[in-house]
């Protein structure tokens, strides 16, 4: 069993309540962050730490944090992104209902480490049991005291309110849940300014997403040096909530190591593949990430590794494919998703994404010619000039399938028919 | 009309707010429970509420999946589409809830009381397939499953 950090507390039927997080040394980060940090040693413990952010874009908390100015303007805001769409991931709401305290907590040093008061926490309709959780708990930490006006006798003031959103994919990227959060259409907006210099209300905000806020209040209680050794590689830091589904035995949330091997999750963890199953392909971080084929079995997972390798760890949600699942008509659903989700702002996106699902349909049916393949491959070149990383993390799933199961798109095309299907 | 309590609510959370279109996404979903969906006459009052006019109003409800400017039946069934849940059966168990429930996706069915439609990754998707009715989400689908819910919704009145 590897260390539990952010499942600790996990219980099978019930979350974790205040008492019980107080317990096992809840909020003793927070009061000493309060008393004893700096804006500035916070953000230098969470670089040290190297705690890069899990919502699917690994950058460096400590950093966003160094870029909020000193001498920047207030009201300053800690957004957390409970928004968690992209297909196949489901470990935010597995992480609030097990123990929310671990994520008001987090908020709360991080409003510490940029002088923010005001925390909002954005989450999707679909998360409606999570919502009612956190505004009921973010209740009972006010009447603790570690919520509202000059928490724990130390003068800083925060609270959190729970936002709950009208439920769009596109929401959870990082600028359009700032145009979400001020009531108009959630577009997502062009950096620079980035939102720690102009955010919400044009006011400098921190964006993070539920899994790395959740990893502050150990970090800043145990120091760097722990958080890093928890992984398994040098490269890596902290574990990982991995959320892994399809042709498993026991699919579900696993907490592991950072740099642990693909085929250690799904044997040792998720029990290994479905009755009949062999393992075909992955995606490791949801929709948005290249299909791994069966090469990579025994991948290693942190961020620096697979990227090494020419992939992407995403938000660690893990998809498992078999033999029996046709791959141009999984791509194709996920196209389709993208297609509904798109927001519309721009060319290449909403004209591009439609076009590439009418292709990969095409192929599906059995009226597919080998020049299809050509021109997805063209259209998927458009992508990265769309607006926000949308429109490239579409056309992820696309690429890898051209180049790693070139076979399996070449059946459909000869056969006219999908190999897949019985016919 | 919206019933009174509803609208004292929403105004003094208005009143408090710092910045009142923060809370445009309640108001419509506030509107829309009264009115049973987004009505023309629940888009004016949540601009009237809020300082907006209908048409910004408009531009927000056609975003979102679960703002409905038409109506809908008193369960709305959403069930997701995407790719774990496709893999794990969804087509054959949205064909049999259209079936025993004699709509098509995005139908209401003549009585009023269920609507269908697709949704996206429910976030359940270590319980694929799954669906969604009214924000309570049901796992591990199988047919049997959604007759039993569906008699269990049809006779909760
Ligand atoms: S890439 Fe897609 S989602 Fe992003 S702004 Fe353009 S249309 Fe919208
Ligand atoms: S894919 Fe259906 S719940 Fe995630």
């Amino acid at each position: 069993m590897h260390p539990q950090v952010l499942l600790k507390n996990r219980k099978p039927d019930r979350i974790t309540t205040l008492e019980e997080y107080r317990e096992g040394g809840g909020y003793e980060a927070m009061v000493r962050a309060l008393k004893d940090e700096t804006h500035q040693s916070i953000q230098d413990i969470l670089m040290d730490a190297g705690l890069l952010g899990r919502g699917g874009a690994a950058f460096p908390m400590g950093q966003k944090l160094s870029t909020v100015l000193e001498n920047a303007p207030y009201p300053r805001y800690v957004v957390c992104n409970a928004d968690e769409m992209e297909p196949g991931t489901f470990k935010d709401r597995v992480m609030i209902h097990a123990d929310p305290h671990q994520l008001i907590e987090g908020m709360v040093i991080a409003g510490c480490a940029m002088g923010a008061a005001h925390g909002l926490i954005f989450i999707r309709p679909e998360y409606e049991n999570a919502a009612r959780i956190l505004s009921r708990e973010v209740e009972n930490a006010r009447q603790a005291g570690f919520l509202g006006k000059a928490i724990m006798h130390t003068g800083f003031d925060f609270d959190i309110v729970v936002h709950r959103s009208g439920g769009r994919y596109i929401c959870g990227e990082g600028t359009a849940i700032l145009n979400a959060l001020e009531g108009k259409r959630p577009n997502p907006r062009k950096p620079p300014p980035f939102p720690t210099f102009k955010g919400l209300w044009q006011l400098p905000t921190l964006v993070q997403n539920v899994e790395t806020l959740c990893c502050v209040p150990h970090v800043i209680q145990n120091g760097a040096d722990w958080f890093r050794s928890l992984a398994l590689t040098p490269e890596g830091a902290g574990t990982k909530i991995f959320s892994i589904s399809g042709r498993v035995r026991r699919p579900g949330c696993y907490e592991l190591p950072m740099g642990i091997k693909l085929s250690e999750i799904i044997e040792d963890y998720a029990g290994g593949m479905c009755e009949g199953s062999e393992f075909k392909a992955c995606l490791p971080g949801g929709t948005s990430t290249q299909f791994m084929p069966a090469s990579m079995y025994h991948a290693v997972m942190d961020f620096k590794s697979l990227e090494d390798a020419g992939y992407r760890l995403g938000t660690g949600a893990i998809i498992v494919f078999d033999q029996n699942t046709c791959l141009v008509g999984a791509t194709l659903n996920m196209i389709a998703f993208f297609v509904r989700e798109s927001c519309g702002w721009c060319t290449p996106c909403r004209e591009g994404l439609p076009y590439i699902r009418d292709l990969l349909q095409r192929i599906e049916n059995g009226q597919g010619e080998p020049a299809f393949v050509d021109r997805l491959k063209e259209m998927c070149d458009h992508l990265p000039r769309a607006y926000c990383a949308f429109a490239p993390g579409a056309a992820a799933p696309v690429e890898s399938l051209l180049e790693h199961f070139a076979d399996e798109v070449n059946e459909h095309i000869e056969k006219k028919a999908c190999p897949f299907k019985s016919s | 009309m919206l019933p009174s309590a509803v609208k004292t609510e929403l105004e003094r959370r208005i009143a408090e707010a710092d910045h009142p279109k923060e809370l445009v996404v309640d108001v419509m979903m506030a509107c829309q429970a009264a009115y049973g969906y987004l009505s023309d006459e629940a888009v004016a009052i949540a601009a009237g509420m809020l300082d907006m006019t209908p048409l910004e109003i408009e531009e927000l409800a056609t975003f979102y999946n679960y703002i409905y400017r038409e109506p809908v039946g008193r369960y709305v069934i959403h069930i997701c589409d995407s790719v774990v849940c496709w893999m794990e059966g969804y087509i054959p168990l949205r064909d049999y809830l259209c079936q025993t429930l004699g709509i098509e996706m995005g139908e209401t069915t003549p009585d009023g009381r269920f609507t269908l439609l697709p949704a996206c990754c429910l976030g359940y998707c270590d319980r694929a397939p799954a669906m969604m009715v009214n924000k309570r989400v049901y796992g591990f689908l199988t047919p049997e499953k959604i007759d039993a819910i569906i008699d269990e919704l049809s006779s909760e009145e």
